[in-house]
């Protein structure tokens, strides 16, 4: 527990800064985390690559709760960060929470450590 | 020898049709004269209703286009009204005091709106609906607001409603009886009906007599018998028709209701034929469409010297023509010792009912669920005994054996089974073209045989005598298949119905026409931005987020998620200007690979997205603007040095492929669109494997479309020649249009021209009118197309959220050390 000092959560930007069924990206320790806002105002974070051809998940059409890659077309769920079909993956998903419209994800080196 | 005269007076549904009857039988028989009081060529006049309620143009309800006149040698006189016909003489002379003489005259007159003896009715805004000229009447007037009072609740009337409604004007049906459509339907389908078109604001008034027509310089209500006033800036008289026999009457024929004739179309004047609208036979006369082909083929035969062929009358049915309304009727539900039965489902807003007579279907009245008309009106037709199949009957076929084949009820057609009302062609007509003439799709099947050319709603039917007829050999077409897993619509339905009912967003779009998803998908969503961009100029915003990235951010992404930038080169043209821009840009922002594309561009790959709006701004600096590499959308015209230089050139190429792209640069198409010019027909530009290419001749310019040279490669057809620049620009625009609003989406020029064939591009583009039109709309279009996205981004910063990190959290990298 060597990030006990950091913050667990950090606020990232504020809910209305996403555009609605769209994305956008967070600069962290262990690479770029997209995060998304649904149509119905969800937002969800995802490590910014694709698990299939590192595509950045940031710049897909966001439709349901799902986001589509631009490199591939491959549709990934936004909660599970799995796929649907044959040659199913997962993408990483990043913890995130809206508190008072304000989105924080968790802390990203605890994350990622985590994740390691 | 001297071929004999025949001149026909009408030039609509049924006159034509007897003459292509004809040609089929004896094409050089006759020097055939065709006059036409409507100023246009032969169209089908039942499908007005699409028209006025924008789901067609005038040009798709052509049914014999000019050209095909001249292809047949037939001499055709439009908007020249016969006024008198000698028999003595055997002549007939027009308004214009042409006169005409014949061996053998087919009148074929029609039938003209019956308009109620009230006061008012000669006011202006007082209309019928029976030809173009009513619905343009109708469509001038036609504003959101506006107050329409359509007298008459029948076949024709409602669809005249309808049409009025999806314009946003207030619409009223007047209607006499207590029920609509009241010889068509029961009491049950008409309150069905009724209640539909009242959710779609339509008022009705059963059980209502008009009184009068208010108004001084125009029409301004519509008085009732119970004193009630209705405000109206248009009035249609959709209370019936009748026979137009006043031509017939002149020349001393003998006429009742209609122009009287045999069995053999013969008047009462044995060189003298009839058929139609105008006729009288074993006194009944006809206002429906399958009658007309019945009586065609006999006039046709007798004119052929086929002797013996007879019309005995038809049994008619009937289809309402409002989309989204399945109404079906046939026979008769109200004679003596008859038995019903009768199917609801009111969840689905079914209702079915089959009328028996003897065990013998003598009537059937669809309400929701057509599916089973073609089949209930061949049983009564052929009078077949139902008994043993009663208890199933109303299910359709196929019925109570599980999951219903499709394929089943078709299968059980039998060879005379009528598929398509509209032009009369049956089932073994269809089935003998697919194994015969080797129709393979639906397109093949129509062109062949007309099945499905008309209203379309026989499309199904003919797709499953394909897949009868050739088994596995039958790969359903494309253009069938739903737009995605989102909808149950096609392609062209879902673009057909945006405009049809003025759909002008997609929450609005996927609300109206059911979509299966709660935001659609990656597929449908560019899809359906795209057909409300093309349908509403200027009026639709620009949905960004249903826009694939590379649109959004308008520049292109590549594998490792950098992108890349391409400024435009106005005809491949540059000068030392841009290229230091670009070379100091490639410098500034570390830009790994430099490359010239296949349109003739530079191309700078590995751009970060955040500095995209920073090298806009380098290179807007020095005059350039987007390329459009990454979009669907005019991307590049590419030329050769041409006259300026070449030594073999005969034009300007580079200067006419500037132009070009001046005009073109910014328009969103369904998929990408190039475009080249060659100074010469050495083709050093390569332009006849574009979208659209041009190669300069001596005299003018060859215009070549539909090439492509991507996986399958297509060379161009040749769409025409012209000689200046003013008509190279005007056939570029309105080929363009024609492009953006009729191929689908992701569909580039070369399979959609395989699709509709060049001479439908070439029917659209060489009718000047078209053309014209096509070409305004696509420059009005421009209007809001032309403003350099890259601007607007690095100036203005629109759409700053796409380049911008949300937040930057690498410092906490330090902490977790």
């Amino acid at each position: 527990m060597n990030a006990i000092n950091a913050p667990s959560w950090i606020a990232v930007g504020r809910v209305a800064d996403i555009p609605a069924r769209g994305a956008r990206v967070v600069r962290a320790p262990g690479g770029d985390i997209a995060v998304f806002r649904t149509g119905t105002d969800e937002v969800f974070a995802l490590r910014d690559r694709c698990p299939h051809g590192a595509g950045p998940l940031s710049n897909g059409i966001v439709h349901g709760r799902s986001v589509t890659c631009p490199l591939h077309g491959m549709v990934f769920d936004l909660e599970s960060g799995r796929t649907a079909g044959p040659d199913a993956c997962t993408a990483t998903s990043v913890p995130v929470r809206v508190v008072d419209g304000v989105i924080q994800i968790a802390n990203p080196a605890f994350a990622e450590a985590a994740g390691a | 020898m001297t071929k004999e005269r025949l001149v026909v007076i009408g030039n609509g549904m049924a006159g034509i049709r007897t003459v292509e009857e004809l040609l089929a039988r004896a094409p050089d028989r006759y020097a055939i004269t065709v006059f036409g009081a409507e100023p246009h060529p032969n169209y089908n006049r039942i499908m007005l209703s699409p028209v006025l309620a924008g789901e067609k143009t005038f040009d798709q309800i052509v049914l014999n286009d000019r050209a095909w006149y001249e292809d047949h040698g037939i001499t055709l006189h439009t908007g020249e009204r016969v006024e008198t016909v000698d028999r003595a003489a055997r002549t007939v002379t027009a308004v214009s005091g042409r006169s005409v003489a014949y061996d053998t005259l087919l009148i074929a007159t029609g039938s003209d709106p019956f308009i109620l003896p009230v006061p008012g009715r000669d006011l202006p805004g007082v209309v019928g609906f029976r030809d173009l000229a009513d619905v343009e009447a109708m469509l001038a007037t036609a504003k959101p607001g506006a107050h329409a009072v359509v007298i008459g609740g029948g076949l024709l009337g409602l669809e005249a409603a309808n049409g009025l409604r999806v314009h946003g004007m207030e619409v009223t049906v007047v209607h006499l009886m207590a029920t609509l459509m009241e010889r068509q339907l029961d009491e049950a389908a008409g309150w069905l009906l009724q209640r539909e078109l009242e959710g779609r604001g339509i008022r009705v008034l059963t059980g209502a007599t008009t009184e009068a027509i208010l108004g001084s310089d125009g029409v301004r209500a519509v008085k009732l018998a119970d004193g009630r006033e209705l405000p109206a800036d248009l009035v249609v008289m959709a209370v019936g028709i009748r026979p137009n026999t006043a031509l017939g009457r002149a020349a001393g024929l003998t006429v009742n209701r209609g122009i009287v004739v045999d069995d053999g179309m013969v008047t009462s004047d044995p060189a003298v034929f009839a058929v139609g609208e105008c006729v009288e036979h074993r006194g009944q006369t006809y206002g429906l469409v399958a009658p007309l082909w019945d009586m065609a083929r006999v006039c046709a035969d007798r004119l052929a010297g086929v002797a013996g062929s007879a019309y005995t009358g038809t049994v008619t049915a009937t289809r309402l023509k409002v989309t989204g309304v399945e109404v079906f009727s046939a026979g008769t539900f109200s004679a003596e010792g008859t038995e019903d039965i009768v199917l609801r489902d009111a969840a689905r807003g079914v209702y079915k009912r089959v009328v028996l007579k003897d065990d013998r279907v003598v009537g059937a009245v669809l309400y929701g669920d057509t599916a089973d008309g073609s089949r209930f009106f061949q049983l009564m037709k052929d009078g077949e005994d139902v008994a043993a199949v009663r208890d199933s009957l109303i299910f359709g076929q196929g019925a109570g054996a599980g999951a219903r084949d499709p394929f089943a009820a078709v299968a059980a057609l039998p060879d005379t089974a009528e598929i398509c009302g509209c032009n009369g062609v049956c089932k073994g007509t269809i089935v003998t073209a697919i194994r015969e003439k080797g129709c393979a799709s639906v397109d093949d099947v129509r062109t062949h045989t007309k099945a499905s050319a008309s209203c379309g709603t026989c499309t199904g039917l003919v797709e499953s005598l394909l897949a009868l007829t050739l088994g596995d050999g039958y790969v359903a077409e494309t253009g069938a298949k739903p737009m995605c897993k989102c909808t149950h619509h096609t392609h062209d339905d879902v673009r057909r119905l945006i405009v049809a009912r003025g759909l002008k967003s997609i929450p609005e779009v996927m609300q109206t026409l059911e979509w299966t998803t709660p935001e659609g998908c990656a597929s449908c969503r560019p899809a359906l931005n795209y057909y409300l961009l093309c349908a509403w100029p200027g009026e639709y915003a620009d949905d960004g987020q249903s826009r694939f990235v590379n649109e959004r951010v308008h520049a292109n992404i590549q594998k490792d998620g950098t992108f890349s930038v391409v400024p435009r080169m106005w005809g491949g043209l540059t000068n030392p200007r841009e290229l230091r821009a670009i070379a100091d840009v490639a410098d500034k922002f570390a830009i790994p690979t430099i490359k010239v594309t296949g349109g003739q561009r530079i191309d700078l790959l590995g751009a970060k997205k955040e500095d995209l709006p920073a090298i806009w701004a380098d290179l807007n600096a020095a005059g350039m603007v987007s390329g459009h590499a990454y979009g669907k959308a005019l991307r590049t015209v590419k030329t050769c040095v041409g006259s300026e230089w070449c030594r073999f050139g005969t034009q300007a190429s580079m200067a006419m492929g500037v132009k070009l792209e001046q005009m073109t640069w910014g328009t969103w198409t369904p998929h990408k669109f190039k475009m080249a010019v060659s100074g010469c027909p050495r083709n050093c530009a390569e332009a006849t494997i574009k979208d659209l290419g041009v190669i300069a001749v001596d005299s003018g310019w060859e215009i070549h479309v539909g090439g492509n040279g991507g996986i399958k490669v297509r060379v161009t057809d040749l769409l025409c020649k012209v000689e200046t620049e003013e008509e190279l620009l005007e056939y570029t625009g309105a080929f363009l249009q024609l492009y953006r609003e009729e191929a689908r989406y992701l569909e580039r020029t070369a399979p959609w021209i395989e699709r509709v064939g060049i001479d439908h591009v070439r029917d659209r583009l060489f009718d000047a009118a078209s053309r014209k039109s096509l070409h305004a709309r696509f420059l009005h279009s421009q209007v809001f197309m032309q403003d350099d996205p890259w601007a607007e981004r690095a100036a203005a910063a629109v759409d700053a959220h796409e380049f911008r990190p949300l937040a930057n959290l690498t410092r906490y990298a330090a902490a977790a050390e």
